[in-house]
């Protein structure tokens, strides 16, 4: 691939790599795919309509894939969209006409719009379409009134805490945390003393060379602290995984699609299947973004992930469900 | 000259009614400025409480309303009052009995933020 491609975005971020405002760069492809793989600092870029140039490279015949959705708002039935039924249904489709059917799926964040036990239920029966796995880490949403009972109920059974835990699929360490709890006055996301000790200790065993996947729902990176866009205590938590040569951190939260590397560390934000929010700071509040019905789906999305043994960082294509 | 009298007589009782719509509805408006002491609206709009500062004097309810598409809550710092999760349109009501500065948040969105001076 050459820069003369026009669907072809290149950034480098090795010049930038330990700048903490040079990441503040990233990248929104509402209503595009997008296929990225980060090579030894340099992410490339590249729209789906192009897929087809890449051929027999490393992304298309990865050893593991999975795939995100996030931030279903099931019980959500305002202008924005007054179907996310219908779009979740449109998510499981588009992961069901995948060419290379993911091994199970993450889930982070933002089941339910009001934490109501039927909107728990729908979104189950919905995504029992895909046959696949569901990996789950609670949103805001999920957690509301019941600080969360239900939600480990359901789906926080051998969880640890508010719901944290890890697990390994084919080498790849994924550890879902939970940021969404115990939240302060003026602050943002928090994971806490407790959860932030089991990590150390969590990945502590772990060799360098063990790619990790990391997964919650409020972005462990300052997207936009002014909409509450970050972490309070990422930091702390991205410390632990500095030995590591490859680490992805996949979250929800902010529907829309963005980038970011940093160092070893690829930051990932999933679109929603229910409704877009605005960029940072381009509306009054990130309340939910009405957009024509026919548009609509072209800003919704779900996002795959392919591991290739070997290589530097995992592959991520956003598709939407246009 | 007979038929001016006739006219005046007529008009009395117009301007005695007259006078006493006047004074009722004055009486009206100062029995609902007397509730305003005691009822105060909060709104939020827009992730923000309108208004964010709010002082009143004890005894005063505080009706917060939420008028965002998304759902948020009301909760005190000092767990001083805790509203359930607010959908769109839902109210939350609180009596503030002590003196004291009640800073609040919304426990969904903490970047919104407001206070109620209790005087």
């Amino acid at each position: 691939m050459t820069k003369n491609v026009k669907d072809e975005i290149l950034h480098d971020h090795n010049q930038d790599g330990i700048d903490r405002r040079g990441f503040l760069k990233c990248m929104a492809w509402a209503g595009t795919g997008a296929l990225c793989v980060m090579q030894g600092g340099v992410l490339k870029s590249y729209s789906l309509s192009r897929l087809s140039d890449l051929g027999g490279s490393a992304a298309a015949a990865g050893e593991l894939s999975f795939v995100q959705i996030s931030d279903s708002h099931m019980g959500f039935n305002k202008p924005a969209n007054p179907d996310v039924a219908g779009t979740l249904k449109a998510a499981v489709d588009k992961i069901n006409a995948l060419s290379k059917a993911p091994e199970f799926l993450l889930h982070t964040g933002d089941i339910s719009h009001l934490s109501k036990p039927e909107e728990f239920d729908t979104v189950d029966q919905i995504l029992k379409a895909t046959g696949k796995e569901v990996f789950f880490v609670p949103g805001e949403h999920d957690v509301l009134n019941d600080d969360g009972a239900q939600f480990r109920e359901r789906y926080g059974k051998g969880a640890k805490g508010a719901g944290w835990y890890s697990f390994e699929k084919k080498g790849v360490h994924f550890v879902g945390l939970v940021n969404v709890m115990n939240l302060k006055a003026g602050g943002l996301g928090t994971l806490g003393h407790e959860q932030l000790e089991w990590l150390e200790d969590d990945v502590k065993h772990l060799k360098s060379s063990t790619p990790i996947v990391v997964f919650a729902h409020i972005p462990l990176w300052a997207v936009y602290p002014e909409w509450g866009w970050g972490t309070d205590d990422s930091a702390q938590a991205l410390a632990y995984l500095k030995k590591f040569g490859s680490v992805t951190v996949l979250n929800g939260h902010i529907h829309q699609i963005m980038q970011k590397v940093e160092g070893n560390v690829t930051f990932h934000t999933a679109a929603s299947t229910a409704f877009p929010q605005p960029q940072p700071g381009k509306a009054d509040s990130p309340g939910p973004m009405k957009v024509p019905a026919e548009q609509l789906r072209s800003v919704l999305g779900i996002t795959d992930v392919n591991y290739v043994r070997g290589q530097h960082a995992l592959a991520v294509v956003d598709s939407s469900l246009a | 000259m007979r038929r001016r009298v006739w006219i005046l007589v007529l008009a009395a009782p117009v301007v005695a009614a007259t006078l006493l719509l006047i004074s009722g509805a004055r009486g009206f408006t100062a029995s609902a400025e007397q509730a305003q002491t005691s009822n105060v609206e909060v709104k939020i709009d827009n992730f923000s409480f309108g208004p964010a500062t709010l002082t009143v004097a004890a005894g005063t309810t505080v009706t917060w309303t939420n008028r965002d598409d998304i759902p948020h809550t009301v909760v005190s710092e000092d767990k001083a009052f805790k509203s359930k999760v607010l959908d769109t349109d839902e109210k939350f009501s609180y009596t503030f009995t002590k003196p004291g500065t009640y800073g609040y948040f919304c426990s969904i969105h903490p970047k919104m933020t407001g206070k109620v001076v209790v005087q």
